[in-house]
Order: C-alpha cells, then structure tokens, then sequence
C-alpha cells in the first residue's frame, strides 16, 4: 500500500440545513507535503479540517488515510490512525503547567494509554516531555501555568500537544493567528523544521500569504465551499480567481508586497491599510 | 504501586491521622465514638464526590449508591445471616459498583446540571421503590444485626470504630494514589478541557465512567458502614434526597483540596448537626446551612483551605 497517498480526499461535501459548507472538494497529498489552505472567513477551511479530524462528520464523500476509510470516525480515532490537529484557539490545559500539559499527553500516547495507570511522572516520561518542550522552545515556560502564557507560547504548546501522539498527517487550524507579527515566523520555524524532521504531512489554514509563500509546497484555496485552486504558491498567488476571492486585488502580491498590505490580507479584511 | 504510595506526604499524614484517632477513640465517650463512626462512614461517600467534583461533576443522588450499600447488608442479614464485616463490605461495594457502572452508560453523556438531576431522579426511584415494596422493609426498614469480624462478635462498638477507620485510611491512600497515576492526572484535565482530552485520543466518556463507578463503590462502602454503624436502614435516613443533599453539602463543606478533607468534612457535619440540634431542635438546620454559607463565602475552596493556610503561615514563621 506504499502507493496510496497519505490522505486522500474524494467528492466530500459537508451541508448544514441546507446551506452547504464544502462542496465536491478533492485532494490528494503525499507523505511530507507540506500544504496551505487559504480563503476568506466563511470558505469552508476549518469545516475540512474538522471533516478530516472526525469533529464533524461528512455528508457525503470519502476520506482515506493510506488506503484505509477514515471517513465519519471519531476524534479520538483520528488520533491513533495518525491524524492530529491543533485548533485556531488553542486548546490546552489552562490549570496545569505546560509540563503538565505535555505528559498527560505523552501519558495518553504511550502503548495505548496502559501508562495511564501508573503516574505520568516517570523518569522517561518526564524526559520526553522535557524533549518536546526543547523542539518546541517553550523549555523556558515548562512550569508556567497554561493560563498565564502569552498566545504564541500557547500556541505552540498547542502544537506540541497534537505532535506528541506521532502522528502522519497533522492539520494545524492558523498556527499564526492571534500571534504577533514578530512571533509569527518564529513559530513556524520551529513547527515546519520539527515536523520535517519527521516526514509529517502537513495541512494548514492560514490567512497571512507571506507565510503561506514561505513554508508551503503547495496552496489550496477555498471559496464558498469549493476548492477553486490547487497549485504550487507561486502559481496559486498569481491566479486570477483566488485574487478576486481570496487575496483581493488591492493586497495581490507584487515583486516585493508592503508589510502592511500583507498583514490586511492576514485579517481578511478588504480595506486599504 | 507502593513506591508512589511510600514516597507521598499526603498517605503518611493519612495513615498517621487514622492511627492517632483509633487510639485515641479508645478513651472517648460513646457519644464521641459515635459521632466520629458516622462522619467518617458519611467521608467515603465523600470522597467519591470528590473524585467527581474534581472533573466538575456534581451528583445529587448519591444516596442511591449510599442506600444499595446499606440495603445490601441489611438484605443479606436478613436473609442469609451475613454478619461478616469482610462479605458485608464486598456485597455493599460490588452491588453499588454494579449499578453504577450500568448506570454510567447512561450518566456519562450528560454534564453540569443535568448529570446532576439525573443522578437525583435514579436515586428517587429507588427511594420509591423500596417505601412501596412490604420485602423490602417499606418505610420502617429493617434493624441489622452485630458485625462480626471473622467469626468472632466483639461487645463493644469501638471494634467497629476501628473497622471504619481502617477501611477509610485504606480508601484515602487508593484513591489518592488513583489521583496520582494518568487517569488521575485526566480528571483535572477533562474539567479543563474535554476536546483536547479527545484529541488527544483519550475517550472523556470512558474516563468519567470509571471515576463514577469508584464513587458508587465508595458511596456503596460508606452506606454499609452507615448501616453497620446505627445497626438499622430505612427509606428516609438512607436514600432520600436529602441524604444526597448531605453528601454534597459536606463535599462543598470539606473542599476538593486532599482525600482527608472528606473524613475531616465529615466529622465536622457530625459534631455541627449535634450541638446545632442540641441548641435550637427546631431550627438546627437554619444553624447548618448558615455555617455553610459562611464557609462558601469566606472559605470557598473549603475547609480544606484552612487548614492549608494555618499550614503554610506556620511553615513560614517558623
């Protein structure tokens, strides 16, 4: 089965009461891409990504995971396939520690969570954890409390959580969003070089095209449902219809884009900055 | 198993505490004994309240588990003669265990209020059920007779105080050492956050199961005890809603802070339900529930809390 691809969307389609929120969306990716979704609030992003994940079950279509029929399966499913999440609000432990944090996870990952009737706190555990907060370089934070670190910190713990279960394919809903522009790129220095050490596939929604042109092999881009653009950035940046949809034709990347322009189309917001 | 138990500060003092008071119910007055026997057998059921509270389940009806526990020793006394201390608790903790873990399929799915109410509306069945059924002892219940421990029938109480005492150091140190493995570590995690529990690929439902059932089997030993303790069980003192009531008013009381702060809740509603009644009997629920408001108010993580600060004010004087 080495030639099935790592996840493999075919005619999925997702509606509530009438309205639908993906339409027919097709998508192939191998083990290792690294892939951008993009389009405006309301495109059917996060829906896809909640279809894949198993937090919202399909109308109709089918969704493979190398060959085998993940579609409709649930959450925590998902999780011991090989296919993990973070969340556009980070989704952590807010009482615990970042440590905490980390080992309740790792604690839950190992053999099938049989480690969870003994404590979390063993030697090893502790060392991974330990491990992962160096990957990750929220080391500094390891005995802060969750609710009192700054977005970015939380962001990437968010992250760290969703790696710990190794998983193949990982879907990031805007690892960016909410961050400070400083913060930004540092953050998706550490995840994309931390997962490309592992052959991750990688999905993410994300609304800032600098990032988006720097990290990612290929763009998918939504519009109502649709997905209306499957292409290398350089490619997908320049077509016409995700300039009209997507990106907006005031913020259409020039040979060098303003920062500021580039920082609007973050928002999704049409105006002149 | 025993390295964690051995190297925790919490099961020392635990076991430290419970000795102290076995020794020192020796010299006591009956009226002390009693009171202490009863708060502590009303501390297991909650200390099962507690291992729920902590994920931030609240159940009103307890007392189901509470009266199984009871009914289970009375029923078999009657029936069989067990008057063993050993079979008495199994029977009491296997039958509440039991319908608790048939139950949870059903509770597992609800939160907040509605677990809540749903837990009352099982336990009122019950209560139902066993005012209108004549083999069941109706309202009057049946008187249970003395505990023996291995076939020998002590005379005095203070065996049974013993008893009681052993089983609870021996439900605190398990359940504190529960609270310290992973599935102990998930109950602060899933009343944090149940979506990454999932994600994490963890089933919540499965978790808040077993938690439920170790609080049936807990509340299922301490209405055993109870029953052992007064050598009676009816309808009213054992499985009516306000026995429930009690038992969440004592964890709110106690705090969710240690599992000794369930037997110190416990003795605490004892003594304060005594003098309360011995000062104004027509009243004395006014006097309760007014020192319950005031700990609400000015110690709201409980009396647990209290004994914290007195703790670490010492810690840093000295």
């Amino acid at each position: 089965m080495t030639a099935s691809p790592a996840l493999k969307v075919t005619d999925l389609c997702k509606s509530f009461s009438g309205i639908t929120a993906a339409n027919n969306i097709n998508v192939e990716a191998a083990d290792g891409d690294i892939i951008g979704i993009i389009g405006a609030n309301g495109a059917g992003k996060t829906v896809f990504v909640n279809m894949i994940t198993g937090y919202l079950k399909p109308t109709s279509g089918k969704i493979e995971f190398h060959g085998q029929d993940i579609t409709g399966i649930e959450p925590r499913d998902a999780t011991h396939v090989g296919v993990c999440r973070s969340f556009q609000v980070s989704q952590v432990f807010m009482t615990m520690t970042v440590r905490e944090n980390l080992l309740i996870a790792l604690a839950i990952a190992k053999d099938e969570g049989k480690a969870m009737l003994s404590s979390p706190r063993s030697p090893d555990l502790v060392a991974e954890a330990d491990r992962m907060m160096q990957a990750y370089k929220i080391h500094d934070h390891a005995d802060a409390v969750a609710s009192t670190l700054s977005q970015g910190v939380r962001k990437l713990l968010d992250i760290a959580m969703a790696v710990v279960a190794n998983p193949k394919v990982l879907l990031l809903d805007e690892p960016t969003s909410g961050v400070s522009v400083e913060e930004k790129f540092a953050i998706m220095d550490i995840v994309i070089a931390a997962l490309k050490e592992k052959g991750v596939t990688v999905l993410f929604v994300e609304h800032d095209m600098e990032i988006v042109e720097r990290y990612v092999d290929r763009v998918l881009a939504f519009y109502q449902g649709e997905v209306i653009c499957d292409a290398p950035p350089a490619e997908a940046l320049q077509d016409p219809k995700v300039i009209e949809y997507v990106i907006g034709h005031d913020h259409a990347p020039n040979p060098t884009p303003p920062a500021d322009a580039a920082s609007a189309a973050a928002n999704g917001t049409e105006s002149n900055a | 198993m025993l390295q964690i138990l051995r190297s925790d500060k919490t099961v020392r003092w635990t076991l430290f505490g419970f000795f102290v008071l076995a020794i020192a119910g020796n010299f006591m007055p009956t009226w002390v004994q009693n009171n202490l026997m009863f708060g502590m057998a009303r501390g297991l059921a909650v200390l099962g309240l507690m291992v729920l509270w902590r994920t931030g389940l609240i159940s009103f009806g307890h007392a189901l588990y509470f009266g199984i526990g009871a009914y289970a020793v009375a029923l078999a006394d009657k029936h069989f003669g067990v008057s063993d201390i050993f079979v008495r608790l199994i029977l009491a903790m296997g039958a509440a265990g039991f319908v608790g873990l048939c139950l949870g399929f059903i509770l597992r799915k609800y939160r907040s209020i509605f677990f809540a109410m749903l837990s009352l509306a099982f336990s009122m069945v019950l209560y139902g059920v066993l005012v209108k059924v004549e083999a069941l002892g109706s309202t009057d219940g049946f008187s249970v007779s003395a505990t023996s421990i291995l076939g020998w029938t002590p005379e005095s109480k203070y065996t049974l105080f013993c008893a009681i005492i052993v089983a609870c150091a021996t439900s605190a140190c398990m359940v504190q050492y529960y609270l310290k493995t992973g599935l102990g570590a998930l109950t602060t995690a899933i009343r944090d956050n149940e979506l990454r529990v999932e994600y994490l690929g963890y089933s919540v439902a499965k978790a808040i199961h077993f938690k439920y059932i170790i609080s049936a089997a807990l509340a299922g030993a301490s209405g055993a005890m109870m029953a052992m303790a007064l050598g009676q069980v009816d309808p009213d003192s054992m499985v009516n809603w306000t026995v429930s009531g009690e038992l969440v008013f004592i964890t709110v009381m106690a705090g969710p802070g240690s599992v000794i702060a369930p037997f110190i809740g416990g003795v605490v509603f004892e003594f304060l339900r005594t003098y309360a009644f011995e000062l104004a009997p027509h009243a004395w629920q006014l006097i309760v529930g007014g020192t319950l408001l005031a700990i609400i108010f000015f110690l709201p993580m409980g009396l647990w809390s209290l004994l914290e600060r007195i703790w670490v004010r010492k810690g840093s004087s000295s």
